[in-house]
């Protein structure tokens, strides 16, 4: 019972948070249903063993990313009307025909199965402690590569932004 | 119900208790304080002291009228101040108080570890928290519908953000160092004393205890100044800058509510400082003199000593309040950017290596 309430509480917050991202029409609230939504994810991470999992997402998304988006949102001004026009020609279309796709997809994983999970998600053993120890050691051992090379990934698109945004007709502000 | 149940039930109970009327202390000390920096005579009225003004102040603030401003946004005006209290709240739970006991609950014997929830990412946990903490100063300026507490909400996000980097950053030799991110273990990994493979050295250096602020003094300086920072107090009290921003972020709130974010700012300090010992002051590690005193008053000793080293570093913080002057925006910003991440680099870097060679020797031997 309590580990179904674990479940259900934060997955429907989860989609509480989804949905306001959706349909408020205020940027802020949209950005607030988002940090809902992620952190929701992160209860069920605890839930799922995966602390270090869930307080990254806490400290990255929820905390980091969203806080610059807020910091963003607040800059430019939330006055503005949305733009309901469409910009790409016929993409309500396209989404949702993928969408669709999507869902037939699953009910047809569901339908198949018998409404058997375990089939398709088999459960994963896992260790009660040193999640970090064993991320950091898969990382830097296996996966180091791959590593260092987002690493490099994210400083080359770190410099090429600021390289556009820096307009250097301007003179320097001393 | 389970014993675990109720352990929790009374911890989570207990730290409640503690924060509150530790909050009514804190207020009360830091004005006597202040006034004392400055050749007043501070609250002196309610009580022995004055000590009761603070109990006077909570009281008018609860009965006095709640203000929606006619702009406001309703739900975020109302949500801010419930994501600046919990948040607060909830990082305390991570500060060890003491070594374990053994308790007999209901006929049963238990161990029971001295702090609010033992989680093996506490540091990261205190990370996480600290950055949620700045929605409730954003969220509370930009939903107020005016102009004022908007300028304290966005300096206020840029703010955090700068100094939780730092901060982030000057913790991770710390957690190298203790070789842990559970706060139980960094504060188990600071006992003992220093010692020096050099004879002589290590007869002068032999009876200083090993915390994290002597090896660690550089990033103890980047984390306590990122710290002032990350709770908004003077100098690097922007958000609310009275002169400049009427209140900040929270000019438009009263009543309760302004009582919320006042009592959140206060925990906030608080717990940075309690923080702030057991990463660098041996947090609750002291002499406990089981053999002179009693033992029920020896079994408090630690929790005491955590305390002892909390309020010193609470006394440094208003003496700062007391004596810097507010720093101007753009220098905020160079502070935080341009000197404390990149020493926190650097340090990080050196304090990596002395620990590779001191693991695995040096490169060529």
């Amino acid at each position: 019972m309590l580990e179904l309430l674990l479940f259900a509480v934060p997955a429907g917050l989860v989609i509480l948070g989804a949905l306001i991202v959706i349909f408020a029409k205020n940027p802020v609230h949209n950005s607030m249903g988002l940090v809902l939504t992620l952190a929701s994810l992160a209860i069920i991470y605890i839930t799922l063993n995966a602390t270090f999992v869930a307080m990254v997402q806490m400290l990255v998304y929820a905390g980091a990313v969203m806080t610059l988006f807020l910091f963003v949102i607040m800059m430019i001004g939330v006055d503005k009307p949305e733009q309901t026009r469409e910009e790409i020609k016929g993409q309500t279309l396209l989404v949702s025909g993928t969408l669709f796709i999507l869902i037939g997809l699953v009910s047809f994983i569901v339908v198949n199965s018998g409404f058997k999970w375990d089939l398709y998600f088999p459960a994963v053993e896992y260790s009660l402690e040193g999640t970090p120890d064993l991320i950091a050691a898969s990382l830097f051992t296996e996966w180091v590569l791959p590593f260092e090379i987002i690493s490099l990934l994210l400083i080359v698109a770190t410099a090429a932004a600021i390289a556009l945004a820096y307009d250097t007709k301007v003179r320097k502000p001393k | 119900m389970s014993i675990d149940l109720i352990i929790g039930v009374t911890k989570a109970a207990l730290i409640l208790g503690l924060l509150l009327t530790n909050t009514i202390l804190l207020i009360w000390l830091e004005r006597k304080l202040v006034a004392g920096m400055q050749s007043r005579v501070g609250p002196d009225r309610a009580g022995p002291f004055g000590i009761l003004q603070t109990v006077a102040d909570a009281v008018k603030l609860l009965l006095k009228e709640q203000i929606l401003p006619l702009k406001a946004d309703r739900a975020m005006y109302l949500l801010a101040p419930i994501l600046a209290l919990v948040p607060s709240f909830l990082i305390f739970m991570i500060i060890p108080l003491g070594p374990s006991i053994d308790l007999v609950i209901q006929g049963e014997a238990v161990n029971v570890d001295l702090v609010g929830a033992n989680i093996n990412v506490g540091v990261l946990f205190f990370l996480a928290l600290s950055s949620i903490a700045v929605y409730s100063v954003v969220l509370a300026g930009w939903s107020s519908g005016s102009k004022y507490p908007l300028l304290g909400g966005v300096r206020a996000s840029a703010q955090m953000i700068s100094y939780e980097a730092a901060m982030g950053l000057a913790l991770v030799p710390v957690i190298l160092y203790s070789g842990s991110m559970s706060m139980t273990d960094i504060v188990q990994s600071q006992s003992g004393f220093l010692s020096s493979p050099i004879p002589i050295l290590d007869s002068i250096v032999g009876f200083i205890p090993k915390w994290n602020i002597f090896p660690q003094f550089v990033a103890f300086a980047i984390f306590f100044i990122a710290s002032v920072a990350e709770v908004n107090r003077a100098p690097f009290d922007l958000v609310e800058a009275e002169q400049e921003l009427v209140g900040g972020f929270h000019t438009e709130y009263s009543g309760f509510r302004f009582a919320m974010f006042f009592l959140a700012e206060y925990i906030n300090m608080f717990n940075m400082c309690a923080i702030t010992a057991t990463f660098f002051l041996g947090g609750w590690l002291g002499p406990t003199f089981s053999g002179f005193l009693p033992p029920f008053i020896s079994a408090f000793m630690p929790a005491v000593w955590l305390g002892v080293k909390t309020f010193s570093l609470l006394f440094i913080y208003v003496w700062i309040r007391a004596t810097l002057p507010r720093l101007r925006y753009d220098q905020l910003m160079e502070l935080g950017w341009k000197r404390l991440i990149p020493i926190s680099l650097v340090w990080l870097l050196l304090s990596s290596i002395v620990l590779g060679v001191r693991e695995f020797g040096l490169p060529w031997s």
